[in-house]
């Protein structure tokens, strides 16, 4: 064995390596996107992902043993979904002066999310597990992997399933909405945020600021909905 | 600094110890958050404490999904068999979900009278 491999045997049992690697990953990422205009498609969680994906199969590397260091990062989920209480409390008289159609298209969307999604993954026949994982997809991550985690889905699929809503949900509402001739923002951001939550978020406040500032009510109140109903759309389809 | 990390961790802490002592449905962060939009509309000095920290942590919110990204190493099976069916469920549903919340949203504003900002 060469000096080298030596010390990449030593490194890649640490957890540093991986939580270097994990931030690394990302700071390339974000650059990239950055370089791109910010284009919805450039998105730094993808290219991150893809570059650590790469690494650990070139590598050789089990997914338990990056995330002995990438748990670091990970854990940081559970604070995250607390702190989502700043912005939701700063939107809050937002909803006091547009409380039923915020509240109804909520409610709307949320379940539209859900059972659509479980009925296509269900007419293809996919198993119990990926239907639970599926169901909470359109809530912010760490809110769709607790759930998916608690209804018996695979939490790590969970967050590949919300990462490619958000970019689905940041790449086709423009166009949509521009096609069903919705020109109040408040109503074409409140639906954004509720079914592609940050992702779609970060995209109406690049389209329209008003949009972007209800698409974080509509991500903050999904979170707290689909939590709820979630479990209970799923039981119809298992 | 050091206060809100802690003030964030205890919100979560209870939250954490409300949902299992009560079999609740959500997951023990709602539950925090849920209490600390109540506790910011109540304090400003909780306001003032957290606000900043709570800011920082949520500015990088896309760097915390990575690590369960890089989960899709481990599920290349399930992505080779379920894969088309799992991205048509989601396009399907996400198209679907964003034209039901906006024209609710646009068809309830008209019937409430509340007219666009």
């Amino acid at each position: 064995m060469t000096d080298a491999a030596l010390i990449w045997s030593y490194l890649s049992r640490d957890p540093l390596v991986w939580l270097a690697a994990t931030l690394a990953a990302y700071w390339i990422g974000d650059r990239l996107s950055l370089a791109a205009g910010r284009k919805p498609w450039a998105n730094p969680v993808l290219i991150a992902v893809l570059l650590l994906a790469v690494l650990l199969v070139g590598t050789g590397t089990p997914y338990r043993a990056y995330f002995e260091g990438a748990q670091f990062v990970h854990f940081l989920l559970g604070p995250a979904t607390v702190s989502l209480a700043v912005p939701l409390w700063r939107n809050a008289p937002l909803l006091k002066r547009a409380a039923l159609p915020v509240l109804a298209a909520l409610v709307a969307g949320s379940v539209t999310a859900i059972v659509v999604a479980l009925a296509v993954a269900a007419a293809f026949g996919v198993d119990d597990v990926l239907l639970a994982t599926v169901a909470a997809k359109s809530a912010t991550a760490p809110v769709a992997i607790g759930v998916a985690e608690r209804m018996g889905g695979e939490p790590t699929l969970a967050a590949v399933l919300v990462l490619m809503t958000g970019l689905i949900g940041a790449l086709v509402a423009t166009p949509l909405l521009n096609a069903l001739r919705v020109t109040d923002w408040r109503a074409r951001g409140l639906s954004i945020g509720v079914a592609a939550h940050g992702l779609g978020t970060a995209r109406a406040f690049q389209v329209n600021p008003t949009a972007g500032t209800f698409a974080g009510l509509g991500m903050g109140l999904n979170a707290i909905l689909t939590a709820l109903i979630a479990p209970w759309l799923l039981r119809l389809f298992l | 600094m050091i206060a809100a990390l802690a003030l964030i961790l205890l919100f979560q802490l209870g939250g954490e110890a409300t949902a299992q002592a009560l079999a609740l449905p959500l997951p023990g962060p709602v539950l925090g958050m849920i209490a600390l939009v109540a506790g910011l509309a109540l304090s400003p000095r909780l306001r003032a404490t957290v606000t900043p920290v709570a800011d920082g942590i949520l500015a990088h919110l896309s760097l915390l999904f990575v690590p369960a990204g890089v989960g899709l190493v481990a599920q290349l099976d399930v992505i080779r068999s379920a894969g088309p069916a799992l991205l048509l469920a989601l396009v399907v549903s996400s198209l679907a979900a964003i034209a039901v919340g906006a024209l609710t949203f646009t068809l309830v504003a008209r019937l409430t009278g509340s007219a666009p900002e």
